[in-house]
């Protein structure tokens, strides 16, 4: 752990060595006083409180490689299984941290859809207005992508403009022979009245670790309509490390939905600063993990202002000896009455091995609210099993089905129908069943 | 079809069934009626195969072959079907795709390919009309939010639906008004034939005024102390269960 975070300090001379030029940018001074924070800050340790549950340290462990240069090409038939493939999407697809035009499809037209080393020199001035400015200063993991931010998603959609269709923003990794790094930022603006729909996905095609540790950052104007899917699906050699940070303005509308399957080692940070009256903020998540994983979702619903509605519905079914971790913070302010809050997660247990750590932590300042939040973990429930088998559903579907049924919720906010449907064959494949009706 | 030998069966040590010793042939009614705590839904699930119950002692045969060992999902797959007092609620999962699963299941296990969609639908069409549904109910999630007649009436669609050689219809009455019993009853009355047979669990007499029985069992304490024709369910009726207590408590 140590040894990365000195390995990472003394690369960032060469870093900048090869900004050609941009070194004297004000995004490059973030960039500094960010490397400064991470050293003072180290990788967070089990000491802290938000991760106590949660041992990075053996996913620091690998010796990474932290700045592939090497640009790969991938055949897009490789790789389609990744993407939505019965819907027209924009892609914004990175190989190994660098763009790849090849995979791409982006658009300069009614709105930028491009990557972010674009924008640094395009839209310096979008940059300097949301560049860092929702990601929290005192995270390290969140201060090491901003140090090293070079490349990423770059969505920027003007005043009453509706994106036509969804956006798939995917980072693929190949197999370099050596362990790798990965630290993607994106960031995505959207203005007053503009709707925009956005899936992301992290893709390792190697059999070497894999280590991302990626920022988003989401700005919804009034009136703007946000929604962002991650699909986490990925090989059990790859670990990530998710922040996103929303910040919402009034009467807009955003939802994250977080659907997590695959990856070694996954970490959610979400929050959501809600900064303006009439906002609504929705965090789906779905969480199906199995031998040797971890998944931890750390939210975050900060009401500032009265009238705003946040809801968090999170699912989770955990086999073998699977680890999942549950945090969801609701913050109400003194200004902020009439909120109302709603938080639930619920966890099956299939075996004893597998364990849940789940904690709702409510501050409420204000005094005329409405916070509900609850957590459960069980098993399956007996007599439905018992219901269904009785209908000649034999025992592993009938398992499957409950647990479909016990996940399904949590799709409701999906609102592009060729992902609802790759989610539900994703969650059908997971629970090893091939589950008769069309779902 | 169905023969019950001596069967004993309880809960954790504790027996609930004494000895019962039951016979049904195709196209016969019986009903199983009896104060709460005989035993009613206790038989019916050690029957359908619920894995709660522990059998200490005898055999059931359906079709000549014990299916004691047999799965829920198995026996099922064998012709026996169970109507429960309380259906479960399954969000997320609509009607018709239950019973899409389960109609195919059952004919994978037979060996047959699934039912193609054009015939399922027809089917289930008929059966709707049989049942007086309407057709929204089709893409409803299983159960849920459904009041306890649609509860009762989706049992008995999905009865009618996989068309057992054996239903058991355990409580069926229990929460129904007059006309939703009528309707439940009509279609059970509709689906009967000389080839099945079907068991009625019930408390109270009023569902046999709808689906008379050739054979009424008075299930008490774990064993069934009487049995006869339609009228001992009258003679309950009027007189109470217990007019059964004092006689057995004569009897001893």
């Amino acid at each position: 752990m140590e040894q990365l975070k000195e390995k990472l300090l003394s690369s960032f001379i060469v870093f900048e060595n090869e900004l050609n030029g941009q070194a004297d940018s004000p995004i490059h001074e973030l960039r500094r006083e960010a490397l400064k924070r991470f050293e003072e800050l180290g990788f967070p340790t089990k000491r802290h409180e938000e991760w106590k549950y949660t041992n990075l340290k053996p996913v620091l462990k690998h010796d990474f490689k932290i700045f592939p240069k090497t640009e790969k090409t991938i055949e897009f038939r490789d790789v389609k299984r990744y993407f939505l493939n019965e819907v027209d999407t924009y892609k914004i697809v990175f190989i190994n941290g660098l763009y790849s035009s090849w995979l791409s499809d982006t658009t300069h037209n009614a709105y930028d859809v491009c990557t972010f080393s674009a924008a640094l020199n395009r839209f310096q001035d979008v940059l300097d207005k949301y560049f860092s400015k929702v990601a929290p200063e005192d995270q390290a993991m969140t201060a090491l992508n901003t140090a090293f931010a070079r490349d990423g998603a770059y969505i920027h959609v003007p005043k009453n403009t509706t994106v036509n269709k969804p956006i798939e923003v995917v980072y693929l990794t190949t197999d370099e022979g050596k362990d790798m790094m990965i630290q993607p930022r994106n960031l995505v603006v959207a203005e007053s009245g503009a709707h925009v729909q956005i899936v992301e996905r992290h893709q390792s095609l190697s059999s070497n670790n894999v280590f991302t540790n990626s920022v988003t950052e989401i700005y919804a104007h009034s009136n703007a309509k946000v929604s962002y899917y991650k699909v986490q699906n990925d090989v059990k050699t790859a670990s990530l490390v998710d922040n996103t940070f929303v910040k919402q303005e009034r009467d807009s509308h955003v939802n994250v939905g977080t659907f997590s399957f695959g990856g070694k080692f996954t970490r959610n940070n979400l929050n959501f600063c809600m900064a303006g009256e009439n906002i609504e903020s929705h965090m789906d998540g779905i969480t199906i993990i199995e031998e040797g994983q971890l998944v931890d979702h750390h939210t975050l619903a900060d009401h500032q202002f009265p009238n705003c509605y946040s809801r968090e519905l999170y699912k989770g079914i955990f086999d073998d000896n699977a680890k999942g971790v549950f945090n969801g913070k609701v913050m109400v302010h003194r200004d902020a009455q009439k909120t109302n809050a709603f938080q639930s997660n619920n966890n099956i247990l299939l075996t004893d091995k597998a364990s849940i750590d789940t904690k709702p932590q409510l501050e409420i300042y204000a005094d005329d609210v409405k916070c509900s939040h609850g957590c459960t973990v069980g098993q399956l429930d007996e007599d439905a099993l018992f219901y269904l088998r009785s209908r000649g559903i034999p025992e592993k579907e009938a398992k499957a089905l409950l647990m479909y049924a016990f996940s399904n919720d949590a799709l409701d906010h999906v609102h592009i129908p060729e992902l609802k449907t790759k989610l539900n064959l994703l969650i059908a494949k997971k629970l090893g069943v091939d589950l008769e009706f069309e779902l | 079809m169905l023969k019950v030998k001596d069967i004993h069966a309880g809960v954790e040590g504790n027996e609930i069934l004494k000895g019962i010793n039951l016979e049904v042939n195709p196209g016969e009614v019986h009903a199983i009626m009896g104060p709460n705590g005989a035993g009613k839904s206790t038989l019916s699930g050690v029957i359908a195969g619920r894995e709660d119950y522990e059998v200490s002692g005898g055999d059931i045969e359906f079709k000549g072959e014990s299916i004691l060992d047999m799965d829920p999902e198995e026996r099922a797959h064998n012709g026996i079907f169970l109507s429960f007092q309380y259906p479960i609620e399954i969000p997320g999962v609509s009607v018709s795709n239950f019973i899409k699963t389960s109609i195919n299941e059952s004919r994978k296990a037979q060996g047959l390919e699934p039912m193609p969609a054009s015939e399922m639908l027809k089917k289930m069409r008929e059966k709707m009309t049989l049942l007086e549904m309407n057709k929204g109910f089709l893409s409803r999630s299983l159960n849920e939010g459904f009041s306890g007649g649609e509860k009762k009436r989706n049992e008995i669609f999905q009865m009618a639906m996989l068309e057992p050689t054996l239903a058991i219809l355990d409580e069926t009455d229990s929460g129904l008004d007059i006309d939703a019993l009528r309707i439940v009853a009509n279609g059970v009355n509709k689906l009967k034939s000389k080839d099945n047979a079907v068991v009625v669990i019930t408390h109270y007499q009023r569902l046999l005024d709808y689906i008379v029985p050739d054979f009424v069992h008075v299930l008490y304490d774990g064993r069934i102390v009487k049995s006869g024709d339609k009228t001992l369910a009258h003679e309950l009726e009027a007189k109470g269960y217990d007019w059964i207590k004092n006689e057995l408590a004569a009897a001893e």
